[in-house]
């Protein structure tokens, strides 16, 4: 479903991705892992089209749409989502606001009707019990006063909203303590695993995986896949380090 | 009026970001006058003024004295007309209080101004949002100047400026005067002028949001701050609607 051949980027005229190739299948969830500075978050703003992340080489494809030749929105209308490291803070616009304007967008594009605001409510409070975030948190401006936990769970509520078709998730387990840890993970499960959809999460750690399994695990270092296996891997890199087991 | 009006000119402090051009060719007796607004002790008005895109040039000037224990509030949206300089003047008696909510709009040639001076009188407290949005080559100024004399003690005063230039042409002129001969005095100000938010701007597109719709969502919610102090939320969105009304057609 999603294909990356090749992909070289730049980012301030530095190559970051070199020849990265990769692909998921529907119904696959695959884990990228690696030290800093491998290229892991550039790999998510290349995919979600981040002004700044030109592509020199290579190609990417999601169900066979070339990902790089859309605008970063028509990008989300094709069903990728991407969940970021760091949630942006946007003062005066209510999640609610935010999520109708990007849901409707979306469907716009795809030439669907838009959700009323009763239908779009009824979306919003489910997906927000499911990430048990309080419904009255979506009432305020776009992350602003959020912990590191509630704009992980956002984000998680966005992605269960919006229902995208692939997601790329960066590092949506930094900043989250144990019990958050668990719900983002079951919200991931529920969410994300079904034939139809894929998703690549990128982590440092293993905890996440312990509650999304992944099929398969890459190991991203230097701007490329080094390595590749099984759910295995990430145990032996969290066990020995990204040094020794490459 | 026997005594001959000069005409200010760019080189005066006060006119500096004005339009010259036509400075030179205005009215003098119209140039020099005052509106005059009188505030009870302990009364609460609220004023409002909009200068619509197309109107003429001109010059408005409002003085309020407002009484002991008073409130003024006004509220301006400056979109108008190739030059529309809003000039306020506040005397706040003790314990009074003045709130200004200002938007300024412009594109194209247009140069409009919020021009504000409040003079304080012990414990009177005054609070000026402004907030710009410039595009074309126009450009939006906000000259705000707080004085608080030797004896005002307990005096609390802020000011902010907010500019985003949506094109690369726009301006923004921001200054900020504060004369504070009392200790016991609290006054702020903050000025900062930019670009759009492009993280933010990303972030939405990332949810399928499209430039011109974050762009609005973002405008949107930066001239708001201007009208957050509208207690009354139907009038509240009725200010912004317009203020987001005169932006359409604009770079948006």
């Amino acid at each position: 479903m999603l294909q990356i051949n090749n992909l070289h980027a730049t980012v301030g005229g530095k190559e970051i991705l070199k020849g990265l190739t990769l692909t998921v299948n529907a119904g696959e969830v695959h884990a990228i892992m690696g030290p800093n500075g491998a290229g892991k978050s550039t790999l998510s703003y290349v995919l979600g089209g981040r002004p700044g992340y030109e592509v020199t080489q290579g190609s990417a494809t999601l169900d066979g749409i070339d990902l790089l030749a859309l605008a970063p929105h028509e990008r989300a209308a094709a069903g990728l989502f991407l969940g970021f490291q760091y949630p942006v803070e946007i003062p005066g616009v209510s999640f609610v606001q935010f999520l109708r304007e990007a849901a409707n967008s979306q469907r716009k594009n795809r030439g669907e009707e838009p959700l009323s605001g009763g239908e779009f409510l009824k979306l919003a409070k489910e997906k927000a019990a499911l990430l048990r975030l309080d419904m009255d948190m979506l009432k305020r401006p776009v992350n602003v006063g959020f912990s590191g936990g509630e704009k992980k769970r956002a984000e998680m509520v966005q992605m269960g909203i919006l229902d995208p078709s692939f997601a790329v998730l960066d590092e949506t387990d930094s900043g989250l303590d144990i019990d958050a840890l668990r719900i983002v993970g079951e919200g991931i499960n529920a969410i994300m695993r079904k034939p139809d959809k894929g998703v690549l999460l990128i982590t440092h750690y293993q905890r996440l995986l312990d509650y999304v399994k992944p099929d398969k695990v890459h190991v991203l270092a230097g701007g490329r896949i080094v390595k590749s296996g099984g759910p295995e891997l990430a145990l032996v890199l969290e066990d020995q380090g990204y040094e020794a087991a490459l | 009026m026997s005594q001959a009006l000069a005409l200010p000119t760019t080189r005066d402090e006060e006119w500096r970001y004005a339009d010259g051009d036509w400075l030179a060719s205005a009215d003098p007796v119209e140039l020099a006058h005052w509106h005059e607004h009188e505030v009870a002790p302990g009364e609460i008005e609220r004023g409002f003024a909009v200068a619509e895109p197309g109107e003429g040039s001109k010059v408005d000037r409002l003085r309020v004295h407002v009484g002991a224990g008073g409130r003024y509030e006004h509220f301006v949206i400056n979109a108008g007309g190739l030059y529309v300089r809003c000039e306020l003047d506040v005397v706040l008696d003790e314990g009074a209080h003045f709130e200004l909510g200002g938007v300024i709009l412009g594109g194209g040639e247009a140069r409009a101004e919020i021009v504000t001076r409040v003079v304080h009188a012990p414990a009177s407290s005054s609070s000026q949002v402004v907030r710009a949005v410039q595009w074309g080559r126009s450009t939006g100024n906000f000259l705000g100047r707080i004085e608080i004399p030797r004896d005002s003690q307990g005096v609390d005063a802020a000011q902010n400026f907010k500019a985003i230039l949506l094109e690369a042409g726009a301006t923004a002129n921001a200054k900020p005067e504060l004369e504070i001969y009392a200790d016991d005095v609290k006054a702020a100000h903050g000025a900062a002028i930019g670009a759009l938010d492009e993280t933010a701007a990303f972030y939405m597109a990332s949810r399928g949001i499209g430039p011109d719709a974050a762009r609005k969502l973002l405008v949107r919610a930066f001239i708001a701050d201007a009208f957050a102090a509208v207690a009354l939320e139907e009038l509240r969105e009725d200010l912004l609607e317009q203020a987001l009304h005169y932006l359409e057609g604009a770079a948006l």
